[in-house]
C-alpha cells in the first residue's frame, strides 16, 4: 500500500528521521498559511499524488513569496498531473505539501527494501541523488552502493559505516547521516515496508542530512498488524473499479488500455496466462480478475458487474480450473449473475476439473446464451472472434 | 521413484482442525496419503476423523514418526508454525498458507538455512507424487501416475491446467511441485531441477514460471550448466503491466526487471522448449517427451 509524501514525512518525524519543516494544504489559502509559519522564503510547493516524476510534470514549484505560494498552490491543486508513472491519463491533484527551502550542498539517494533473491533487507545508496535511480542502475551501476542486512541479526554499525563512507559523507555530517539511516531502518522494519526511498536525501551547507523527499510502500500482507497505516489509505488514488472490487475481496486489476475482452479466472497464474492467450488470439484483455479458490455465487456476480462496468468490454471469457472451487458452484454463480445483470455482451465459458460435468449441465440447462469451449485455445479463439 | 515425496512420507497437518485444514486433510487421505497426526495448539488429545491431534509439532513427531508437515495455519501465525515444524524435526515442510508478510518469510528463510529440512511454499498448492501421496490442495484425479515428467511451477491453478494437458496427452508425472507465488519462498526452481535431474524415473521436466523476480533466469543458468534432460517451459504474464502486483505477491515487474520477455529469452538461450501459448503446452510436451 502506497502513501503520500506528507504522510511518510509524518512517520519520518515520529522516528526521528529529519525532514524539512512543512505541512499539507488542501487549498491555496491553506498553503499560504502553512508557508507563513515556516519563517521565510523560498518555500517549495509539491503536488501530493502516488506517483513519481512530479517535478518534470510541473507538480513541484519553488515559491519566493506568499503571493507565489498562492499562485502555484492554486495552479497545482486541481490540476491533472501527468508523469511517466501516472500513464497518459494523469492523476488529479487534491493537495500540496508546502515546505521550507533548504540550502542544498549535495543530493544523495537512499532506499531500503526487501531483496527477494537473498531474503535480506537491502540498503541502496548513491551519490547520484535526485535522478531516476533505475537509469543510474542501468547506466552506471558502480555508482550504487548495496549493503545487505540479515533480518535476524538486524542493522549493525558497520552497515552504517559502509554506506556512509561509500557516499563520501563529510566527517562533520557523519553523525547526522548514521543517525538518520539507523532511524530509517527501524521505521522500515517496524512497519513491514516494501520500500522506503528518499530521493533526494540532502546534505545541507550546514552539514545536516535531511530527507527532502519521502516515499513509502507497505506490504499489504502485513497490514493486519499496522492498523494505524490503514488510516493513510487514500482511495482517491485508486482506480474506481479496483476500489469497488476490493470491497468484495475480488482481486481485480483494470489494465486500462481499452481492452475489449473481460475475463474472470480462478488463480493468479492462470488469470495472467488467460490474459496472454486472449492477446495471442488477436483480442485485447481488459482486466485481470482472480476470483480465488473460495469464490461463491455472490463474488462471481460482483465480478461480472465490475467487468461489465468497463464500457470497452465487448465480450467476456470465464476460465475456471476447478479444484477447491467446484465447477458446479461456479456455473450456478454465472447463471445467477447473468440473470440478475443481464447479458449484453457474449460470454464464453471454459471449465475443467472438479464436478465439470455437473457444471456444464447447469450452464446448458440455464437457457442462457452462453458459449462453451472445449479447451483454452478454443475459448480464446471464440471470444476473440466475437469481439472482432 | 519420485522427488521429495514417496511411499515413506508420513504427514502431519498443522492447523488440521480449521475449515481448510479439515477439508484438505480429508482430500489427501482419500487420495491415499498417510496422514498420521494433526497439530492445533490447545486441542491436543482430540482427534480429527481418526487422526490424533497434538498441541505441539514436537510431540506429534515423537508419537507418530511424522516426517512431513502440511501447514494451513493463518498468515499471522504461519511463520511461527514453519519454524516450529523445523525445530520439531520435520524433514519436509509444505506451507500452503497465502498472505504471509514478506518480513516474516525472510526471517524464516534465514532461520531454516542451517536446518536439515526443506520448505516448499508458502502460498503454494503443495506437492504430489501421483498415485503415491498428495501433500497439498491440488485436485488428485487430473494427475497420471508413473511419470515420466516432473512438473515445477510458481502457480496453483495454472499448474493444474498444465498437468491436465499432460494427462490428456497421455504423459504421466513423477512428481508435481508448486513452489509458490510469494517473493520469498523455500524450495526454488533450481532445487527442483536438481532433484528431477537426479531422479532416474523423471525423463523430462516442465517448468512453469511467471513475471517477477529472477528465479526463472537463475534456473535457466542452472539448466545450461547441469540439466541434461529435456525441459519444456512456459511463462505467464506477457500482458501484465509493470508496477502492478498480479495477484501473487511475487508477480510484479519492477522497472525493467522480472518481465516475461526476459524470462522467455533466458529459457530459449538455455535450450528450453518454450510454449508461448498456454493452450499449446500439452502439444509441445507431446512433441518433446
Amino acid at each position: 500500500m502506497k502513501i503520500h509524501e506528507y504522510q511518510a514525512k509524518e512517520l519520518f518525524r515520529q522516528f526521528n528521521v529529519k525532514v524539512p519543516e512543512g505541512g499539507v494544504a488542501f487549498t491555496a489559502a491553506e498553503a499560504c498559511e502553512v508557508a507563513g509559519g515556516l519563517g521565510g522564503y523560498p518555500v517549495v510547493v509539491k503536488a501530493q499524488i502516488h506517483a513519481g516524476g512530479r517535478g518534470k510534470g510541473g507538480g513541484v514549484k519553488l515559491a519566493q513569496s506568499a503571493q507565489e505560494v498562492e499562485t502555484f498552490a492554486g495552479e497545482i491543486i486541481g490540476m491533472n498531473l501527468v508523469t511517466h508513472q501516472t500513464g497518459p491519463e494523469g492523476r488529479r491533484v487534491g493537495k500540496v505539501l508546502v515546505e521550507q527551502g533548504l540550502n542544498i550542498a549535495k543530493e544523495l539517494y537512499l532506499s531500503i527494501l526487501p531483496d527477494r533473491a537473498t531474503a535480506k533487507n537491502i540498503i541502496m545508496a548513491s551519490e547520484a541523488g535526485g535522478m531516476d535511480i533505475e537509469a543510474v542502475a542501468e547506466e552506471t551501476p558502480e555508482k550504487i552502493i548495496k549493503v545487505l542486512v540479515d533480518p535476524l541479526a538486524g542493522l549493525q554499525g558497520y552497515h552504517l559505516r559502509e554506506v556512509a563512507f561509500g557516499l563520501n559523507i563529510p566527517p562533520a555530517a557523519m553523525k547526522s547521516f548514521t543517525q538518520l539511516l539507523s532511524s530509517l531502518y527501524r521505521l522500515f522494519a517496524q512497519y513491514d515496508c516494501s520500500l522506503v526511498e528518499i530521493n533526494p536525501l540532502v546534505l545541507t551547507a550546514e552539514d545536516e542530512v535531511i530527507a527532502l523527499d519521502a516515499k513509502m510502500d507497505f506490504d499489504g500482507n502485513a497490514l493486519f498488524r499496522h492498523k494505524d497505516i490503514l488510516a493513510y489509505r487514500d482511495t482517491d488514488e485508486e482506480d474506481p473499479l479496483e476500489l469497488e472490487a476490493s470491497k468484495f475481496n475480488l482481486n481485480y486489476i483494470n489494465l486500462g488500455g481499452g481492452g475489449n475482452v473481460g475475463n474472470m479466472v480462478n488463480g493468479a497464474g492462470l488469470a495472467m496466462a488467460t490474459m496472454d492467450i486472449i492477446k495471442q488470439a488477436g483480442a485485447e484483455p481488459a482486466n485481470f480478475l482472480d476470483v480465488g479458490g473460495g469464490a461463491n455465487a455472490e463474488m462471481v456476480e460482483n465480478g461480472f458487474r465490475i467487468i461489465l462496468s468497463d464500457p470497452n468490454v465487448k465480450g467476456i471469457l470465464i476460465n475456471i480450473f476447478g479444484g477447491i472451487l467446484r465447477c458446479d458452484v461456479l456455473a450456478e454463480g454465472v447463471v445467477e449473475a447473468a440473470r440478475k445483470t443481464g447479458l449484453n455482451v457474449p460470454v464464453v465459458v471454459r471449465m475443467e476439473g472438479t464436478n465439470v460435468e455437473e457444471g456444464r449441465r447447469i450452464l446448458a440447462e440455464s437457457g442462457l446464451d452462453l458459449t462453451t469451449a472445449v479447451d483454452l485455445k478454443d475459448a480464446a479463439g471464440k471470444v476473440a472472434a466475437m469481439v472482432s | 521413484m519420485s522427488v521429495f515425496v514417496d511411499e515413506n512420507t508420513k504427514v502431519l497437518v498443522q492447523g488440521i482442525t480449521g475449515k481448510e485444514g479439515q477439508f484438505h486433510t480429508r482430500q489427501c487421505v482419500a487420495y491415499g496419503t498417510p496422514v498420521v497426526a494433526g497439530v492445533t495448539p490447545g486441542k491436543g488429545g482430540q482427534s480429527m476423523d481418526d487422526i490424533p491431534v497434538y498441541n505441539t509439532v514436537k510431540t506429534a513427531v515423537q508419537e507418530t514418526g511424522a516426517n512431513c508437515s502440511m501447514i494451513f495455519v493463518p498468515p499471522p501465525f504461519a511463520a511461527d508454525a514453519i519454524m516450529e515444524a523445523a525445530d520439531g524435526g520435520v524433514e519436509l515442510i509444505v506451507a500452503i498458507t497465502e498472505g504471509i508478510p514478506v518480513m516474516d518469510m525472510m526471517r524464516v528463510k534465514n532461520y531454516l538455512k542451517d536446518k536439515p529440512c526443506r520448505l516448499i511454499g508458502p502460498n503454494c498448492p503443495g506437492i504430489i507424487t501421483p498415485g503415491v501421496a498428495k501433500v497439498g490442495i491440488m485436485p488428485g484425479p487430473i494427475h497420471k501416475p508413473g511419470g515420466p515428467v516432473g512438473v515445477v511451477s510458481r502457480s496453483g491453478t495454472l499448474t493444474y491446467e498444465v498437468v491436465h494437458q499432460l494427462t490428456m496427452q497421455g504423459i504421466g508425472q513423477t512428481t508435481g511441485i508448486g513452489i509458490g507465488g510469494d517473493p520469498v519462498n523455500g524450495t526454488n526452481f533450481i532445487d527442483c531441477l536438481e532433484a528431477f535431474q537426479g531422479d532416474p524415473e523423471t525423463k523430462g521436466i516442465v517448468m512453469v514460471g511467471e513475471i517477477g523476480g529472477s528465479a526463472e533466469e537463475d534456473a535457466c543458468e542452472y539448466i545450461k550448466a547441469k540439466v541434461t534432460k529435456p525441459v519444456v517451459g512456459f511463462i505467464a504474464g506477457l500482458t501484465a503491466p509493470p508496477g502492478r502486483r498480479m495477484g501473487h505477491a511475487g508477480a510484479i515487474i519492477s522497472g525493467n526487471s522480472g518481465t516475461a520477455e526476459a524470462k522467455l529469452a533466458a529459457m530459449k538461450a538455455a535450450g528450453v522448449h518454450v510454449s508461448e501459448s498456454l493452450g499449446a503446452v500439452g502439444e509441445v510436451c507431446a512433441s518433446v517427451f
